[in-house]
């Protein structure tokens, strides 16, 4: 096929009445200022790892927010943990928080500590 | 049996299982040490390292200098028990020994009155039964002032005192039990046999003889009891420090060191902890948030007490690594170490996170600096072009790292407990840095200086801006001129307690301008809130921290808020109308032409 410098995704659609959302829901009891998010995008903007991959972090928790956990944990796992999303973050939104407990939550992992045997 | 009495078998019961449960827990420990620590220990354990331990352990178990230094009043009532009660011990020895013909039993020199009933006649002996007396009085004036601390801890100059568990505060009131009881026996005794020193004979006269000797042996059974239970609460509670320390002093002397994973001299570094809540009360969560719990002091009791296991994680999580209890702790214990072990983050730790990575390639830096700016510096492209004019203006030929894109040094992801992903990123950073050929290093930002210089072993030289632009003046490459600004700086955590450069930061703002003195400076500089190590707190409450620190330094009315720090200015330009400079950016406004 030709290259015309852009792809056409095919069309998809979700459906939300189905969709799980309580690992949403968990990732926003963690990190409340999760909910303030407007979806702008200065943190993809800014993002060290994008830079150099096709990191998104806007799109990654924009999947979670509609039930998509699919690629999250693999995707996340690209974040070099700098901060700058958090500083650039007009509504303050924690991200690191966001991003090691989402991360957390969808491995279904608890820290080592947590359970106490160590 | 000769100078025997049953009532001396709690006591010598309970030393017993002392001594038995502290073999059992030291040795056990030891065994627990990682490879590492196991082979610096016996590479080292017959060194000359042993004689500067062996004072340490002098200045720091009995006299409690590093206390001393930071509040004289903790001080003194931790020496007076500390080093009161060691020589009680030790001089009641001395004396036992001299007074005992035959039948000398341990005991006896612990329960010396009771067996020995003559009272002093020569001058020796009036001595040692006058300095007996004394030392007890020494003792329990320390006592007084720990009732006093516990009654008004505002009193001996601390804000906040620890919250204790019940065993903590059980085995408290039968350490405060024996020195009264003690005295008590020993009254009384004189009281029938005019056996006493100054103080003991003058208290035993209050009693009548009758009811002396029906007090007696009820007295000393109950300071044998109260030893006894001291002694067997002693490895449970956090009193467990009296001994532990002492080993911790000569594993750090001998070069052991805290690594990534809880080990057995972790567990000494836990037990050496005295809970006595130093760092409590200048931590900005505790000072500006009166958050409560997360200190070091419960982080630790978390991890070494099963019953508060459940709270790890909690107390872990919240903090901003800024090093303030590290440098308030008066036992040196590696606290920030001990807080990354509790983060440890298991099975999210993914090797190979970073394999996107393996394309980027060095450059030919051959006979140039390197120049890291720092993920931060992006943000605040005024520092990056003044360390770029400042390079011109020096004749200094460099390599900007990371001009087009940031590989994070990893230290962000250590400090949330990421070991393994943090490596992949150093290993890539050491890869680029060995390959250009740069003959050195220089960072704006001190997170990455921390970390190039303590995580990285980078066979080049490793300088903070700071430390080079005094370089560059020093040795007349920068002609700078001095203006007439007044400026305040402020000292960035990982900086200034994190690498103790204090001074080249105040040298360089001397050369360029008026520096003021703030109230909080160096070592107790105070954090601007937006640390890394947190990933808790709420911006709202990072700010609460920032304003405080911003109202410190605008206090004597400066000019300019100058830092060294991206992260720090980035902080505070947003809480104040006022102008924040980094240091670099200052610099840069004053080269001579």
């Amino acid at each position: 096929m030709a290259d015309f410098g852009f792809i056409i995704k095919k069309t998809r659609s979700i459906q939300l009445s189905e969709a799980s959302l309580t690992k949403f829901k968990q990732a926003v009891e963690a990190v409340p200022s999760y909910k303030n998010c407007i979806g702008c995008g200065g943190c993809t903007a800014t993002c060290s790892a994008r830079q150099y991959t096709d990191f998104n972090i806007r799109k990654v928790h924009f999947s979670i927010r509609r039930g998509l956990y699919d690629n999250a944990a693999t995707e996340l796992q690209k974040c070099m943990l700098c901060g700058k999303c958090t500083l650039v973050c007009p509504r303050g939104v924690n991200l690191r928080s966001l991003i090691i407990n989402i991360r957390q939550i969808i491995s279904n992992s608890n820290e080592p500590f947590e359970d106490g045997k160590f | 049996m000769e100078n025997f009495s049953p009532f001396v078998l709690p006591f010598v019961l309970g030393a017993f299982a002392l001594l038995g449960i502290c073999i059992y827990k030291y040795v056990r420990w030891v065994r627990q040490f990682d490879r590492a620590q196991k082979k610096t220990l016996y590479k080292n354990i017959f060194s000359v390292k042993f004689i500067p331990a062996l004072w340490e352990m002098f200045t720091e178990c009995l006299l409690h200098l590093r206390i001393t230094k930071k509040n004289w009043r903790l001080g003194y009532m931790h020496r007076s028990i500390a080093f009161g009660w060691f020589l009680l011990i030790l001089v009641g020895a001395i004396e036992s020994r001299l007074g005992t013909k035959e039948h000398f039993h341990f005991w006896v020199a612990i329960f010396y009155r009771y067996f020995h009933h003559t009272p002093p006649v020569n001058g020796t002996e009036v001595f040692f039964t006058n300095l007996m007396d004394l030392l007890l009085l020494y003792v329990l004036s320390g006592v007084c002032l720990a009732l006093v601390k516990k009654i008004r801890s505002s009193l001996l100059g601390m804000q906040r005192a620890t919250k204790h568990s019940l065993m903590d505060k059980a085995i408290r009131y039968s350490l405060w039990g024996i020195f009264p009881l003690r005295l008590l026996s020993e009254s009384v005794t004189a009281c029938i046999y005019g056996n006493g020193g100054f103080l003991t004979q003058s208290i035993g006269n209050l009693f009548s003889i009758p009811a002396a000797q029906f007090l007696e042996l009820p007295f000393w059974s109950l300071y044998s009891i109260d030893l006894c239970v001291f002694f067997v609460l002693l490895p449970f509670t956090r009193y467990m420090h009296i001994f532990t320390e002492i080993f911790l002093i000569y594993f750090r002397r001998l070069g052991v060191q805290e690594h990534t994973r809880m080990t057995g001299f972790t567990k000494f570094e836990l037990s050496s902890c005295s809970r006595c809540g130093m760092c409590i009360d200048h931590c900005p969560l505790y000072k500006d948030l009166d958050i409560p719990e997360v200190q070091s002091v419960y982080l630790l009791r978390n991890l070494r007490n099963l019953e508060y296991h459940k709270d790890i994680v909690t107390a872990a999580k919240n903090c901003l690594m800024c090093n303030r209890c590290v440098e308030d702790c008066p036992v040196n214990i590696d606290l920030m170490n001990i807080r990354r072990i509790a983060r440890d983050k298991g099975k999210i730790d993914m090797p190979d996170s970073y394999s996107y990575l393996k394309n980027v390639n060095s450059f030919n830096a051959i006979g140039r600096v390197a120049y890291f700016g720092g993920c931060m510096s992006h943000l605040t492209p005024g520092i990056t072009q003044a360390m770029e004019t400042i390079f011109q203006a020096a004749g200094q030929d460099y390599w900007y790292m990371d001009e087009q894109g940031t590989i994070c040094c990893g230290r962000p992801l250590l400090q949330q407990g990421f070991n393994s992903q943090a490596s992949e990123l150093r290993r890539k950073n050491t890869e680029l840095i060995r390959q250009s050929g740069a003959t050195a290093l220089i960072t704006s930002c001190p997170i990455c200086y921390k970390s190039f210089k303590d995580e990285y072993q980078l066979s080049i030289p490793v300088y903070h801006h700071t430390e080079y632009l005094k370089m560059l003046i020093d040795s007349g490459k920068l002609k700078v001129k001095k203006g007439d600004l007044k400026v305040t700086y402020h000292d960035p955590c990982e900086l200034g307690r994190g690498q103790h450069i204090y001074e080249q930061p105040r040298q360089v703002l001397s050369a360029v301008a008026t520096l003021l003195n703030i109230s909080d400076e160096k070592e107790n500089s105070l954090c601007c809130g937006m640390n890394l190590g947190n990933t808790v707190l709420s911006l709202e409450q990072q700010t609460v921290i920032r304003d405080n620190t911003l109202a410190c330094l605008s206090e004597p009315n400066p000019d300019i808020i100058a830092t060294a720090c991206p992260m720090c200015k980035k902080a505070f330009v947003h809480g104040t109308g006022a102008n924040v400079k980094d240091i670099a950016e200052i610099v840069a406004n004053q080269i001579e032409k």
